[in-house]
C-alpha cells in the first residue's frame, strides 16, 4: 500500500512500525487491533479484527421463532434483555401480532433500565480506567478529594474526607496485597493518564459505588422480568400479569407495592445518575477536553434506527422517543428518513469478511442474509492460520461483516443517537447536549469526538432513568384506567401462522442499533439475520475501501508511548464493543493478558 | 503452594451454588447444566441459592458479595484430558478462572471476584468444580458424553461442601421437571436437543410456563418482600 485516501475520506499509510493488541481488554468478546505509527507515534492505518466466528444464524435455524428470545439471550452477558426484546419484535412483526398498551410501557421500562445500568457499568468497569489512575488515587490528599467532590457535587452525601480516607484505604490495601484485580494491564505511569490525584480518588471511589449500586437497578428487571440474571420474554407481551387488589390477590407478581418499588428504585437511580455518573464525566472532561482525539466516523455519518414507541404498535419516527435517521457526510441540516426494510438501505457486504457470499462482491439484505463461514488469509499475512503476527488487511481480515448503508460505512451507538437527536430538533438532547458543551466551554464539535462518545452516553443515561418514571406512570394510569392486560395471545398457536412470512424487529440497544431479521417458513425459523450495534462499528473495510467506524475513530490519534495502548483502549472502549455477538470464537489459544507488540 | 485462609464462617453461611458459561457452546454449559440438575433433585435449605450465572459477568457481583460461601460449577481449561473433574479451592480459584481464555465469561468472573474483594466482600469460602471441556466450538452444540458424565459426580462434590458445612441437602422424592428448571425453561436439555414435548403436554397457548406462578402469593410484610428481592437471587426458579 504505502499511502491511499479512502472514499470516505481517510488516508492510510501502512508504511510505519505496526503495533498489535490481541486481545483488546475489558471488552464483551474476542478482539483484535492493529495499526501502523509514523515516526512521531501517530497512527496513520488502523485494522480491526472480529476474532470470533458468530454462529447464531446457524443454530436458529429449524427452531421455533417463539423460542428464538431464549437463543439471543444467551449470545453474551451484557444486552440479554436487548436481544430478547429485538427477537419478539421480529417475530410479532412477521406474525402482525399487536401488543397491549401495558406490555409495552414494561418492555421500555425494562430497556431504558437496562440502558442505565449498562451505561453505568460500561463507564465505571469497563471504561473508567483508560481515563482514571487508581494506582495515583492513592497520593490524593482524603481532605482535598472531599472538596472537589462538593464543588463538583453538592448533592452527593458521601464526601467526607474520613469517607475517602477509608476508601484510599481500601485501594492500597487491594493493591499492595499483589492482586490488581480490574487494574492489572493498567499502563499507569504513562502520561496520557492527565487526572490529579484528587480526581482519581474521587473517580475510584465511585467506580466502588457504581458496584454497589447496581444491586438496585437490577430489581426493576426481577420485578418484570420473573429473574435477574435472565429475564423471561413472551412474544405478543410481557410474561408477568398484573393484579392491582392488594396483597391477597395469588399469581399477581405485579402490583402496587412493586411498582411503588419499582419507582423507588428509579427515583435513586435518578439520583445516582445526576448526582455522580454526570458530575463524574464533568470533572473528568475538564482535564481532557484538550484530548479531542477519536471522533473518526462520528463527524461524518451516523445511523439511528430510533425506539422507545410512546404508544404500543407505532414504530414510526413520530412515536418512536429516540431518534431515527442517518447523517451523511457531517450535513447536519440534512437527516435522511431510514427504511430498514428497503434491500437498497441495508446491505452486508464481505469481501473483507471470513464469509462467503453466491456473488462475492454484491451487497445482501439481512431478510437475503447468508452466513457461510470461509477463513483464508491475505496474500501478506505474516504468520499462519492459527498464529497471526501480523493481518493482512488486503485480504479477508475479520469475523464481522461490512454492513453499509445506502453504501456507507457507519457509527452507531450514544454519540450517533445524540447527533441525530440534536440535528432533528429532540428537545431533551438538544438541552443536555448544550449544558454539557457550556460547562466544559467546548464548540460542538467537541461532540466528534472519543470524549465526545462517552458523555452521550452518560447523558443518555440520564435522559433513560428520567423517562422510565413517565412509562411507569402512563403504566399505572392505563391500569387504573381498567386495562390489565400484559399479553395478546391470539396468534400465539403456530396453525394460525401463514405459511411463510418474514419479519423485522428493531431496537435501540446500549451500544447502537440493532436489528433482527427473520424469515418464517411453515412455522420454523427458515432464516434469522442480526446486525448488531458491533457489526456496523466494528465492519472491516468494504470493496471500495471505505474503512469502518473503528478503524476511523483511531486515525491520526497521537500515541504517548508505542508499547502501551492506552490511547487506543480509550477510544475503542468509548464505543462499548460487544464482540459477543457480533463474531463467535475462532481459537483457543487467545492469551489472558494482552499483548502488545511492536513490529 | 495454596495459601491457606483463617476464614471464620458464620453459624448459618449463605451458600451461593452458581453454575458459569454458555449453553449454546456445547461444553462450556456444563456449569448451567450441572447448577440445573441439582435444583431438579435437591432440595436445600434457605441458607442456600442455586443460580444460573450464564455468561452475566460483571452483574454478578452482588450475589457473589451476599455469599460466605461460593459454589461454582464451571468449564475449565487444566490442561487434562477431555471429561477430568477437579476442584481448586480458594485463593487457587481465581487463577484457574483465568489462566487460559477458553470462554467469555472467564476473564469476566476473575474479576467479578476481585471487585468482591475490593467492596470487602468477598466469600470466606470458594470452591470451583470444574470439568475439561472437550468440544466448545460447536455452537449450538449441547455436553459431550465425557462431560455430561462428570454431572453427578459434580454434583456429589457439591454435596460433600454442603455436608462439611453441616448443610444436608434433601433428595426430592422426584426430580423437578425440566421445565421448572432455574435455567432457561426453553433450553432444556431436552428442548434443547431436540426431543421438545408436543403441544399436549407444554401447552403452547399463551406459554403459561412463562405466565405468572400459580403458586405464588405475595408476603404479608412488603419490607421483607423488597429485601428478598435483594437478597435472594433464586427466587424466579424456586
Amino acid at each position: 500500500m504505502a499511502t491511499i485516501t479512502t472514499p470516505n475520506g481517510f488516508t492510510l499509510d501502512d508504511s510505519g512500525k505496526r503495533v498489535v493488541v490481541d486481545p483488546v481488554t475489558r471488552i464483551e468478546g474476542h478482539m483484535r487491533c492493529e495499526v501502523n505509527l509514523d515516526e512521531n507515534n501517530v497512527i496513520r492505518n488502523a485494522v480491526s479484527t472480529g476474532t470470533m466466528w458468530r454462529g447464531l444464524e446457524v443454530i436458529l435455524k429449524g427452531r421455533d421463532p417463539r423460542d428464538a428470545w431464549a437463543f439471543v439471550q444467551r449470545i453474551c452477558g451484557v444486552c440479554t434483555g436487548t436481544h430478547a426484546l429485538t427477537s419478539v419484535r421480529a417475530v410479532e412483526d412477521a406474525l402482525g401480532i399487536d401488543i397491549p398498551e401495558n406490555a409495552n410501557s414494561i418492555r421500555n421500562i425494562m430497556q431504558l433500565s437496562l440502558q442505565v445500568h449498562d451505561h453505568l457499568v460500561h463507564f465505571y468497569h469497563l471504561h473508567a480506567l483508560d481515563w482514571v489512575n487508581p494506582v495515583n488515587a492513592l497520593k490524593a490528599d482524603p481532605k482535598a478529594t472531599s472538596e472537589l467532590q462538593q464543588s463538583v457535587s453538592p448533592h452527593h452525601p458521601k464526601s467526607s474526607p474520613g469517607y475517602f480516607r477509608d476508601i484510599q484505604t481500601r485501594i492500597r490495601k487491594f493493591i499492595e496485597s499483589g492482586q490488581l484485580g480490574p487494574f492489572k494491564n493498567g499502563y499507569w505511569t504513562n502520561p496520557a493518564y492527565l487526572l490529579p490525584p484528587e480526581a482519581d480518588l474521587m473517580a475510584v471511589t465511585h467506580y466502588l459505588e457504581a458496584l454497589d449500586f447496581q444491586k438496585e437497578i437490577m430489581t426493576v428487571r426481577t420485578i418484570f422480568g420473573g429473574k435477574d440474571t435472565h429475564p423471561n420474554w413472551l412474544v405478543g407481551g410481557v410474561p408477568c400479569a398484573i393484579n392491582m387488589d392488594g396483597a391477597q390477590a395469588a399469581g399477581a407478581p405485579v402490583n402496587m407495592e412493586r411498582l411503588n418499588y419499582v419507582r423507588s428504585v428509579t427515583e435513586r437511580t435518578i439520583d445516582f445518575v445526576n448526582n455522580v455518573y454526570i458530575p463524574d464525566i464533568i470533572a473528568i472532561g475538564q482535564f481532557y477536553k484538550g484530548w479531542l482525539y477519536g471522533g473518526g466516523l462520528s463527524g461524518k455519518n451516523v445511523l439511528a434506527y430510533g425506539d422507545i414507541p410512546d404508544r404500543a404498535n407505532d414504530y414510526s419516527p413520530e412515536n418512536l422517543m429516540m431518534p431515527v435517521g442517518a447523517i451523511i457526510n457531517g450535513k447536519l441540516d440534512e437527516v435522511h428518513p431510514v427504511d430498514l426494510r428497503d434491500p437498497e438501505q441495508i446491505q452486508e457486504f464481505v469481501p473483507h469478511s471470513w464469509y462467503k457470499y453466491p456473488d462475492g462482491a454484491r451487497g445482501l439484505h439481512p431478510w437475503d442474509g447468508v452466513t457461510d463461514p470461509q477463513y483464508e488469509l491475505g496474500p501478506n499475512t505474516v504468520g499462519t492460520k492459527t498464529n497471526i503476527k501480523r493481518i493482512d488487511e488486503s485480504g479477508k481480515y475479520s469475523w464481522i461483516k461490512a454492513p453499509r448503508w445506502r453504501g456507507h460505512a457507519m457509527e452507531v451507538g450514544p454519540l450517533a443517537r445524540y447527533i441525530v437527536g440534536y440535528a432533528t430538533g429532540h428537545e431533551y438532547f438538544t438541552d443536555q447536549i448544550n449544558r454539557t458543551l457550556s460547562a466544559l466551554d467546548l464548540p460542538v464539535s467537541a461532540l466528534f469526538s472519543t470524549l465526545g462518545r462517552t458523555a452521550a452516553r452518560a447523558l443518555e443515561a440520564q435522559w433513560a432513568a428520567e423517562m422510565q418514571l413517565y412509562f411507569l406512570d402512563k403504566l399505572i394510569a392505563n391500569i387504573k384506567a381498567g386495562d390489565s392486560s400484559t399479553a395478546n395471545t391470539t396468534h400465539f398457536d403456530p396453525k394460525t401462522w401463514p405459511s411463510e412470512v418474514k419479519g423485522l424487529g428493531f431496537t435501540e440497544a446500549p451500544r447502537g442499533a440493532l436489528g433482527h431479521w427473520i424469515r418464517i417458513k411453515d412455522t420454523k425459523i427458515e432464516n434469522y439475520q442480526c446486525v448488531v450495534p458491533t457489526t456496523w462499528n466494528g465492519s472491516p473495510r468494504d470493496a471500495e475501501g471505505n474503512i469502518g467506524a473503528f478503524e476511523a475513530s483511531l486515525m491520526n490519534t497521537k500515541m504517548e508511548v508505542a508499547e502501551e495502548p492506552v490511547e487506543i483502549l480509550r477510544t475503542l472502549h468509548s464505543f462499548d464493543p460487544c464482540l459477543a455477538c457480533s463474531t463467535h470464537v475462532m481459537s483457543e489459544d487467545g492469551e489472558e493478558l494482552a499483548t502488545v507488540k511492536v513490529r | 503452594m495454596r495459601k491457606t485462609r483463617e476464614v471464620i464462617l458464620p453459624q448459618q453461611p449463605r451458600v451461593l451454588i452458581l453454575g458459569i458459561g454458555n449453553l449454546l457452546w456445547a461444553d462450556e454449559g456444563f456449569g448451567v447444566r450441572a447448577v440445573e440438575e441439582m435444583h431438579r433433585r435437591y432440595l436445600f435449605p434457605e441458607n442456600v441459592v442455586l443460580m444460573d450465572g450464564g455468561t452475566q459477568g460483571i452483574y454478578l457481583v452482588q450475589h457473589v458479595r451476599d455469599a460466605d460461601v461460593l459454589i461454582v460449577f464451571d468449564a475449565v481449561d487444566y490442561g487434562l484430558p477431555p471429561g477430568t473433574i477437579r476442584r481448586v479451592e480458594d485463593d487457587e480459584v481465581p487463577q484457574f478462572m483465568g489462566c487460559k481464555k477458553i470462554s467469555l465469561h472467564q476473564t469476566g468472573f476473575q474479576e467479578v471476584l476481585a471487585m468482591a474483594e475490593m467492596m470487602g466482600d468477598a466469600p470466606g469460602r470458594l470452591l470451583l468444580i470444574g470439568v475439561q471441556p472437550e468440544e466448545l466450538d460447536d455452537y449450538g452444540g449441547s455436553l459431550r458424553d465425557c462431560v455430561r458424565a462428570q454431572i453427578d459426580p459434580a454434583i456429589a462434590m457439591a454435596i460433600e461442601e454442603l455436608r462439611a458445612l453441616g448443610i444436608e441437602p434433601r433428595r426430592r422424592a422426584v426430580p423437578l421437571p425440566p421445565e421448572s428448571t432455574i435455567a432457561c425453561p426453553i433450553m432444556t436439555p431436552e428442548r434443547y436437543e431436540g426431543e421438545r414435548p408436543d403441544a399436549g403436554e407444554a401447552c403452547r397457548i399463551g406459554d403459561p410456563r412463562l405466565l405468572a406462578d400459580a403458586n405464588f402469593s405475595p408476603p404479608e410484610d412488603l419490607d421483607a418482600e423488597l429485601e428478598a428481592i435483594l437478597a435472594d437471587p433464586g427466587r424466579g426458579g424456586a
